[in-house]
């Protein structure tokens, strides 16, 4: 097995006297698809956003290779080469489909001021660049006729495919997907499934992801996380995991293991 | 250069060319100062509603300083002009050997670039500690510093202080005003067109995405208030050099308010929006004239049923330009062009 890329260490958040995550120990290895599974406000959620940078783990470590990352910004870990998506899909709802992915690429762009003002050739040669990439990535996700369509005017599976799309165009090793098939019916949720396949391989991605749905996650993950109230219950692949007496415990209570 | 962008070049260069004949030859002949007067300050506005439509429109920052910056580009520039110039025109013209014409040129805008360099550097100072306040939060701040400003000015005697600053220069004519403005809404234009421009709609649309697409909000958010605020300053100098008298009173929040009208009324986020609004709400006052009494009462009303009628404003966040329109034909005929191509 080749060396982990992401190390997630003994690390714990408290929000006041509350503590959303407790001692998480994470280790991503390369091209691997992660689960995390857990009951609503067990810290999964949390979990992406210590990863990404949104909050600051009280205390341990998290490390993307060799570099700690725990403690940067989020824009900075972005670059470093984690991208995510939201719960609550979050696109920039005014802009079009292109431009949503456009803006991603942003980090990449080398022109500066002067050469975007008196646009330059080489100005004009890398927007191009970009545009062309950006539509790229629109086909790619069988979004291309949406390209000038305001984000919000995108109905609700294409503004999940879309926020992939937007995740991918910052080129990430890592990839975090916040509960993906949330609000998809039963077929949009297999479609889905085979697209996470489908971009893991063509992009060489490490994905982690949340779901409520057992079905997405167990077909989908190689190995599951099991959180319930921050503590870490139970980890292994789906059929361990699904045999385990304390998930069980915690998706339908003590009694049902009896 | 490419042979289409030389094209291009040629194309802008002879459009210039001919607007400055007309204007020349046909228009300028049968306007009388008033009107004239009245079509200098349309430039102005064009250049003050332009640049503040970056912070508040286009990077969704809601500033009510601009009047602030305004104020530092017009008493900076004013008094280089005015200590400054004595000293500084004799050499360009007798130990450089320039032309009178051309040594006043470099004189007001050399003066105007300091203007708007001071300025920008306040909106770096604003920028920075506002960049943890949002929306009434960052409104009240900003305000309160266009204020401190303002009353700064008031008291530095060398500037005229109470009294005001009078005998600078007359050396911003109709041609640098508009000059200006051109270039404030090409720059910003081009600025926010571009793939790192789209940065500053990012984090009006959603800051914690942008973030999480590797944006630093921190620093685009300030270098939109270093632009906006630089081209505030032009404005200022521009102001200053035309009507040769200023007064903190000219600086006033009501001032940065009429700028916020015109970005709203005009579309936040929409260039086109702001020039249009920033004409109409500078002719209109001056065309209901005519019904004297009534006239602010007329102006409010009309403000009222825009707002009522259009609230996303007058061109919401549309763009007219050709680009624009050549994108949306590609698109229809189903062209895959649309990423080529440069908006």
């Amino acid at each position: 097995m080749s060396a982990p890329v992401l190390v997630v260490e003994n690390v714990t958040k408290c929000f006041g006297g509350l503590t959303a995550v407790s001692e998480l120990d994470l280790e991503l290895r390369s091209e691997e698809l992660v689960g995390i599974i857990g009951p609503n406000g067990s810290g999964k959620t949390t979990a992406f956003n210590l990863i990404t940078g949104f909050y600051e783990p009280t205390r341990g470590s998290i490390r993307l290779g060799d570099k700690r990352i725990d403690g940067l910004r989020t824009n900075q870990i972005n670059r470093a080469g984690i991208a995510r998506t939201f719960q609550n899909i979050r696109l920039f709802p005014d802009l079009s489909a292109l431009d949503n992915v456009r803006v991603a690429f942003h980090v990449g762009v080398r022109s500066g001021i002067t050469s975007r003002v008196l646009r330059t050739q080489s100005f004009l040669d890398e927007e191009r660049r970009i545009g062309r990439a950006a539509m790229e990535l629109l086909e790619r996700f069988d979004l291309a006729r949406f390209a000038l369509s305001s984000a919000r005017n995108l109905p609700y599976g294409e503004q999940r495919r879309l926020e992939i799309a937007r995740a991918l165009a910052t080129s990430p090793k890592i990839l975090l997907l916040d509960e993906p098939a949330a609000g998809m019916n039963p077929t949009e949720k297999v479609e889905l499934a085979r697209l996470i396949r489908r971009v893991k391989d063509e992009y060489d991605l490490t994905i982690l992801l949340i779901d409520h749905d057992m079905k997405v996650v167990m077909g989908l993950c190689d190995r599951i996380l099991v959180l319930d109230h921050g503590e870490t219950i139970a980890q292994g692949t789906p059929e361990q995991v699904q045999r385990d007496p304390k998930v069980i415990a915690a998706y339908l209570g003590a009694d049902a293991v009896a | 250069m490419a042979p289409n962008a030389t094209a291009r070049l040629v194309l802008q260069a002879s459009a210039a060319l001919a607007v400055v004949t007309v204007w020349a030859r046909w228009i300028a002949p049968h306007v009388n100062p008033y009107q004239l007067q009245v079509i200098n300050y349309i430039g102005i506005n064009v250049v003050m509603a332009v640049s503040l439509n970056l912070i508040n429109g286009h990077t969704g920052q809601f500033s009510i300083g601009h009047a602030g910056f305004m104020a530092l580009g017009a008493y900076g520039s004013a008094a280089i002009t005015c200590y400054g110039g004595p000293h500084l025109l004799p050499w360009l013209s007798g130990t450089l050997g320039l032309a009178e014409g051309t040594a006043k040129a470099l004189l007001l805008n050399g003066a105007m670039l300091a203007g708007g360099g001071l300025a920008a550097l306040a909106g770096v100072v604003v920028g920075i500690p506002t960049l943890r306040l949002r929306g009434d939060y960052l409104a009240i701040a900003t305000l309160g510093f266009g204020e401190i400003i303002r009353v700064i000015i008031l008291n530095l005697d060398v500037v005229g202080g109470a009294r005001g600053f009078t005998d600078i220069p007359e050396l911003a004519g109709t041609f640098w005003i508009f000059l200006w403005a051109f270039v404030t809404v090409a720059v910003i234009a081009r600025i926010v067109g571009s793939t790192k421009g789209l940065a500053y709609l990012a984090i009006r649309e959603d800051e914690v995405a942008a973030e999480a697409v590797g944006i630093s909000t921190t620093r685009t958010k300030v270098s939109a208030f270093l632009l906006g605020a630089f081209f505030a300053g032009i404005g200022g100098g521009l102001f200053a050099h035309n009507v040769t008298y200023l007064h903190t009173n000219m600086f006033t929040f009501m001032k940065s308010i009429e700028y916020i009208v015109m970005v709203v009324l005009g579309g936040m986020g929409s260039i086109t929006g702001s020039v249009v609004a920033a004409v109409v709400l500078t002719a209109l006052p001056e065309a209901l004239r005519a019904i004297e009494k009534y006239r602010m009462v007329m102006y409010s009303m009309l403000l009222i049923v825009l707002m009522l009628t259009r609230p996303q404003g007058l061109m919401g966040r549309h763009e007219l330009s050709f680009a624009a329109i050549r994108r949306r034909l590609a698109v229809r005929k189903g062209g895959a062009s649309v990423a080529g191509d440069v908006p």
